[in-house]
């Protein structure tokens, strides 16, 4: 990615949730994203970070670098970490039309990453796990 | 995350206030889950104050849900605006959950 004008390294614990959505907010608010579309970046944020907790580093300690960037017209956020090999895109969507006693619980997390995003790609680079994220200023 | 209760006639309302995320909604899933094993079956979710949820809030309101069903209970949630509202809409839980514009309908909605 072009040079990143703000990045986080954090430990890899749902715990860190709060200062990484703080994180979010100042990316948000010094590129210029709008409330609504800061809102689904901190929803696709959170996803992607509690997907990387529990399958990147299922023994439990790691850690998690954010980085995130202008490229023209759009923010780009990529969140890197060095845990197993795993993709947040491959789990399949859910059934959003079933009723609540069959729709199964679970399985919003990858959807809700490229949902509420404008791009969302995936690659696996010298034994790190990297979500790329993007967002245009407006649709 | 803060959560306030009051018992209504029709239902038992349970308010919520700031974030439902990984961090909150455990402990969200725990109050919820005494008031059902108290015994309440119907209830109205007021989400006014909520600001922000993710996954892992819909998935214990979800969790919720099931067990409020198993027991033929009601719940319907109120005042889901503003950005949540589009999480709620993308999830489909917009549609499977009755929706309400105010508590009192929700009230009117479950007493009826």
């Amino acid at each position: 990615m072009v040079t990143p004008f703000h990045t986080l390294t954090c430990a890899a614990n749902v715990g860190q949730l709060r200062e990484i959505a703080e994180f979010v907010d100042e990316c948000a608010e010094r590129f210029g994203l709008d409330v609504k579309r800061t809102f689904g970046l901190q929803v696709a944020v959170e996803e992607a970070f509690v997907n990387i907790c529990s399958y990147a580093y299922p023994e439990g300690n790691g850690e998690v670098i954010i980085a995130a960037g202008a490229e023209g017209d759009s923010l780009v956020l990529e969140i890197s970490d060095n845990g197993t090999p795993f993709n947040v895109l491959k789990l399949p969507d859910p059934d959003t039309t079933l009723d609540i006693t069959n729709r199964d619980i679970g399985g919003l997390g990858g959807y809700f990453i490229r949902r509420l995003t404008d791009n969302v790609c995936y690659r696996r680079e010298n034994g790190q796990n990297i979500l790329t994220l993007l967002l245009q200023r407006t649709s | 995350m803060n959560i306030q209760t009051s018992k209504e006639s029709s239902a038992m309302v349970v308010k919520v206030t700031g974030r439902l995320d990984a961090v909150t909604a455990p402990e969200y899933e725990q109050q919820f889950t005494a008031l059902i094993t108290g015994g309440e079956t119907r209830f109205v979710v007021d989400f006014e104050k909520l600001d922000y949820i993710s996954s892992a809030g819909l998935r214990v309101l979800l969790a919720m849900a099931k067990q409020i069903k198993a027991k033929s209970g009601q719940i319907h949630l109120a005042n889901i605006g503003g950005a949540v509202r589009e999480v709620f809409d993308i999830s489909g839980f917009g549609s499977i959950f009755p929706m309400h514009e105010s508590v009192i309908s929700a009230l009117n909605a479950t007493a009826g």
